[in-house]
């Protein structure tokens, strides 16, 4: 049971799904590509350092099912970026946030900060 | 039909995309509105769907509930355990308060705090849970709103008469996978003995998407 994920309470199961390769409060990177088909992860967040928020549960992966394949569950989470890294002229204040969805497959563990 | 149908995100759609740089967010001969006319003439002629289908869709989409989402605010400042469900789990606490399944998808419920505002946008589509807020505003599936509420969403609500103090964190929720979500706005001074019904009227469906704060100017008089 070790390898398995606990039951998600929302209408996304996570049975027999693998454990989500993150928690609640790591350091993530949203991976800087452009592969070309369909993709659900917007352009202005690709590359951005942000920090997993909340683990939503396992969807069908979209960049499959959107071609009628029999899409594999991917882990989903909502993660939290702060506004002024990722605009570089953001005008609001420092504290501000932006949440947004993103999975698994895009996400890797950030490097240490660096600045 | 349009493309600002509801659905979760298993189901592909197109994106428009946009040859200039102008307002407009259809235009009707570009490949998709064409594509799906022809689809519409296509089940038509073959008589797998008749005019009559798709006008009782049109219509159920235009006469979706609205109130749910407004009902489950004014419960959740009247009732701390309703409050403390709806935030844990908005699609079953809804479900289960109001009996009707308003929700087709996991329902986030955001709670506004003195230190914190939130707002809703869809920068991939227009995704919104249409069973608890009706039909979105065309200004939400505007190409306009989806790109600026991202990355200037203080000038946004501003122009929408909405000013969040600097010191309040606005965070931003691009709703572009599988969650939908409504924002829990504050409970405003001066509503201390209203009723349910009273105070869900001031819950407009500007004030669940974040755009707008519900005040006692919105009351019905």
């Amino acid at each position: 049971m070790s390898t398995t994920a606990p039951a998600a309470t929302g209408m996304a199961g996570t049975e027999g799904m693998t454990v989500p390769l993150f928690a609640v409060g790591d350091r993530v990177e949203v991976a800087r590509a452009f592969p070309p088909g369909h993709r659900r992860v917007p352009t202005y967040i690709r590359g951005r350092i942000g920090v997993i928020a909340h683990h939503t549960g396992a969807f069908p992966n979209p960049e499959e099912s959107a071609y009628g394949l029999d899409a594999a569950r991917v882990h989903f989470y909502r993660v939290a970026f702060k506004q002024n890294e990722i605009w570089n002229r953001y005008a609001g204040p420092a504290h501000d946030e932006l949440f947004i969805e993103i999975q698994e497959t895009w996400l890797h563990p950030a490097e240490e900060a660096s600045t | 039909m349009s493309h600002d149908h509801d659905h979760t995100h298993d189901v592909d759609h197109p994106v428009y995309t946009y040859a200039d740089d102008s307002p407009r967010d259809v235009v009707e001969t570009d490949h998709y509105p064409l594509m799906v006319e022809a689809l519409r003439e296509l089940l038509l002629e073959r008589e797998i769907i008749q005019p009559r289908d798709l006008r009782e869709a049109l219509e159920k989409f235009d006469n979706v509930d609205h109130t749910v989402g407004p009902r489950a605010v004014a419960k959740a400042w009247l009732d701390p355990k309703f409050k403390q469900r709806l935030l844990a789990d908005g699609r079953v606490a809804i479900r289960d308060a109001f009996q009707i399944e308003a929700c087709e998808a996991d329902l986030i419920v955001l709670e506004n705090t003195p230190d914190l505002h939130n707002l809703v946008v869809c920068t991939l589509c227009s995704c919104y849970p249409r069973g608890l807020m009706g039909q979105p505003p065309d200004w939400y599936k505007s190409k306009s709103y989806r790109s600026r509420a991202v990355h200037e969403p203080r000038q946004v609500m501003s122009e929408y008469g909405t000013e969040i103090p600097d010191d309040v964190t606005v965070r931003v929720h691009d709703s572009n996978a599988d969650m939908r979500f409504m924002v829990l706005p504050l409970r405003p001074d001066g509503t201390e003995d209203w009723s349910e019904e009273q105070l869900s009227e001031i819950v407009t469906r500007d004030c669940l998407v974040g755009i707008a704060l519900p005040g006692l100017a919105s009351a019905s008089q």
